[in-house]
């Protein structure tokens, strides 16, 4: 009787699963033959109209809209897409794509369905765009933040970047001239002025950023110092914090940090030690010590890129957005934390740096291993070797983005103090 | 009286297999609902429409097929790889380890052999520094476990660190540019060390490997004399002692055989299709392998499909994502619905269930 029973309910059971199963495979078939076809028609029905412009974007992004650095990209795709009138059906944003193999899939993928221009925002997304440009000609391939583009010698290959270099000198004016009104308060003497900066890698980038920021910091607040610390990784909370925390019991001061998480400004705010983000605002999470923050806008580059390849132009090897094209950004200065006269610094140094009579990195302005500096070979071609292979110095100034868009100022300058360098 | 449950539950002996399959099919059937039922209250998107995009997102151009393939292989290249071993009830979760080890040799033979050999020869040396270290990988907790009774859980999961930071430094040594800690892709301009395409198809060399190693595992477990040892060890070491089989011969021979196919799957990783090594390269496929094992109960015909349900979920979710503008985490949730289903279906497989009827009390 209770076989009977069991055998009975499984053929009922099993009848229910054939009866489901049929529409439910069904269905997504005969959705694939309708909806396919529609979202093409889709595509293509205002590319045939004039309204909106006859192009199809790509982005690929590391990870998605929870990593400032990400997030980032994802705004400023969005706002360069809205200025040009591209519509939601013509462009695709592809989110959380590994460095690897993954990326030149996503890349050919988004070339198969008709993209005209796709663009990449991870440095370690670079070689896997040049193998997709190797093998879609027509398709132009932009890379942000790679170093390949000037070498490779393709012309659907792409490098961009911005000089955020005068941004981080900026936030480091910023910086100075709160160090300066700590010490007028009597919080500490003028010799203790010491920032901490938490860095990802020993990379360029990143030197180049600390570098800037600390000059920056030292042309208002001459007695600055800076330690350093790197965490290994762009993206690591938990090491950003600690990090953090470590420069402040070391007596750091002030801190800036070059990596994306919330980690180093968080760990500011809960040990009350005023800090210069980077990226984005920190302000409604860090509302009591957040001072400013530098970012490049990606916007002008994705506006330009774009509009060239609509209008059939050249794009740029290398494309280097400066204070001028809008690409180097200052957010949001909190009044409440930053010195009295910050803003109208900064709007002086602006000008300056606009007009060329101050630069970031004029060779007056540090010292290496004691010594002023009048030539320095940079690793400006990749390879392998790190071979120098150009001379960076040119009237007294190390020109910085000039000879590629991404940064490649590796010195370390007399005044910063490098904790650990095993990344 | 009221200490009594209100159900009652008893081991079940073996079922027919159509009982069985009708189980599992209602569980698949449930899961779907479930996840219907979720996605509409989450997102108020329709649920065909999102199970029609991962459809797409897995099948819907010659590319993403050939992707979907490429994954299913080295998802099932891993899961046979570490069957032998859990057949022989070893609990080895250090695939991970021993695929990256696998793949840190392979882009060692390239980087540093890269332009010194001749290419056929410099593949010859890859293939063998690829299965060794894979192999090395297996035996070390194999030979403590034969020899002291270590903890293979234990000892193959901390070999699974020590590989991702050996990774972590060598990428830190051959990085480029200096400090970015990135390798990029190895030999870009010259090739060398890359295993050669078929018919000019990127992937269809690590699919046909895959599936060459689908169909040995399968002999080797069933039709072979070491097979049949690795089940007599698996159902009990003293049996197996008793019969005359050397259990930790068989242990250590398994587990370095389990290793030797997790470095392969590292060579055909580095050298077949991602031409790099980073230390998320196997991107957690060590352990997702455990569970196609598991579910397909070890046999390696039924791996293809446990291995495709879960490539297609994850290369449909990343469809998913970006046509919905949906979080990632959202495939995430679907894939974990559907995984508990399956799964807890292996329960009512096992195990008889039914109501305590009121006349039992008494008795």
């Amino acid at each position: 009787m209770k076989k009977l029973v069991a055998v009975i309910l499984t053929l009922v059971l099993a009848l229910s699963v054939a009866a489901c199963a049929a529409p439910a495979t069904e269905e997504p078939a005969t959705t694939e033959g309708t909806e396919a076809p529609a979202t093409t028609e889709g595509t293509e029905a205002p590319a045939e109209g004039t309204e909106a412009p006859a192009i199809k974007v790509g982005f690929i992004m590391l990870h998605d809209e929870n990593s400032t650095y990400d997030l980032n990209f994802i705004n400023a795709a969005k706002e360069a897409c809205a200025t040009l009138g591209i519509p939601e059906s013509n462009y695709v944003i592809k989110t959380n794509v590994p460095e690897g193999q993954e990326c030149y899939n996503t890349a050919a993928e988004l070339a198969d369905a008709g993209c005209n221009i796709i663009f990449a925002d991870s440095f370690g997304h670079e070689d896997y765009m040049i193998q997709a440009a190797k093998e879609f000609p027509d398709v132009q391939f932009c890379h942000a933040t790679g170093t390949k583009a000037h070498t490779e010698g393709l012309a659907n290959y792409h490098n961009a970047f911005a000089a955020i270099y005068e941004g981080r000198f900026l936030a480091g004016i910023a910086a100075g001239m709160k160090l300066n009104a700590m010490i007028e308060a009597g919080e500490f003497k003028a010799e203790e002025a010491k920032i901490g900066y938490v860095g990802a890698f020993t990379y360029a980038e990143v030197i180049s950023g600390y570098t800037s920021f600390f000059l920056g910091a030292r042309s208002v607040c001459p007695t600055a110092t800076m330690e350093v610390t790197f965490t290994g990784s762009w993206y690591d909370e938990t090491a950003e914090k600690e990090g953090a925390q470590k420069l402040i019991q070391n007596g750091c001061k002030l801190i800036s940090q070059h990596a994306d998480s919330m980690g180093a400004p968080t760990a500011c705010e809960t040990a009350g030690v005023p800090d210069v983000s980077y990226n984005g605002s920190t302000q409604d999470a860090c509302p009591n010590t957040y001072i400013i923050s530098s970012r490049i806008d990606w916007a002008p580059y994705y506006e330009y890129a774009i509009t060239a390849c609509m209008n059939g132009e050249a794009i740029d090897a290398d494309w280097t957005g400066t204070l001028a094209t809008g690409s180097v950004k200052l957010t949001d200065l909190n009044t409440n934390v930053a010195a009295p006269g910050t803003q109208e610094a900064i709007d002086a140094a602006i000008a300056k740096l606009e007009n060329g009579e101050l630069k970031v990195f004029d060779t007056a302005t540090f010292t290496v291993e004691g010594k002023t500096l009048d030539s320095c070979m940079a690793d400006v071609d990749t390879d392998a070797d790190y071979t120098p292979d150009t001379e960076v110095i040119e009237n007294g100034a190390f020109m910085e983005s000039k000879f590629r868009s991404a940064p490649y100022f590796q010195l370390n300058i007399d005044g910063i103090t490098l904790l650990d360098q095993k990344f | 009286m009221n200490k009594q449950s209100l159900f009652h539950i008893a081991k079940r002996g073996t079922l027919p297999w159509y009982i069985s399959a009708a189980i599992r099919g209602c569980a698949i059937l449930f899961a779907l609902i479930v996840c219907a039922l979720v996605t509409m209250f989450m997102t108020g998107e329709n649920p065909i429409s999102i199970y029609g995009t991962i459809f797409h997102g897995a099948f819907g151009t010659v590319r993403k097929t050939w992707v979907t393939f490429q994954n299913l292989a080295v998802l099932l290249g891993i899961s046979l790889a570490v069957t032998p071993a859990f057949k022989m009830r070893f609990w080895n979760i250090g695939a991970e380890g021993q695929v990256l080890i696998g793949c840190l040799a392979t882009a060692a033979c390239m980087i540093c052999l890269g332009d010194k050999l001749p290419n056929g020869l410099l593949i010859l040396i890859m293939i063998v520094a690829a299965i060794a270290a894979g192999a090395l990988w297996g035996f070390l907790p194999a030979f403590f476990k034969a020899r002291w009774n270590t903890n293979e859980t234990l000892f193959t999961l901390m070999m699974n660190y020590i590989a991702t930071q050996l990774a972590a430094y060598y990428i830190i040594v051959w990085e480029v540019p200096k400090g970015a800690g990135k390798i990029g892709i190895i030999n870009q301009n010259t090739n060398a060390g890359w295993l050669p395409q078929i018919a000019g198809k990127q992937y269809l060399l690590t699919i046909l490997v895959v599936a060459v190693m689908t169909v040995l595992t399968y002999i080797y477990l069933k039709y072979s004399k070491h097979g049949y040892e690795i089940a007599v060890v698996g159902e009990s070491q003293r049996t197996a002692s008793y019969a005359g089989i050397k259990v930790e011969r068989v242990i250590i021979r398994t587990m370095v055989l389990s290793g030797a196919m997790c470095g392969l799957m590292g060579l055909l990783l580095t050298a077949g299709t991602d031409h790099t090594l980073t230390t998320t390269i196997v991107g957690g496929r060590g352990f997702t392998a455990v569970m196609v094992s598991w579910m397909a109960k070890f046999n390696p015909i039924m791996m293809i499909f446990t291995s495709l349900l879960l490539v297609v979920l994850s290369r449909g979710a990343s469809e998913i994502s970006s046509v919905f503008g949906l979080n990632h985490s959202f495939a995430d949730i679907l894939t974990g619905i559907i995984l508990f289903f399956i799964i807890g279906s292996e329960f009512f497989i096992n195990y008889k269930v039914s109501l305590r009827k009121a006349g039992k009390k008494e008795a």
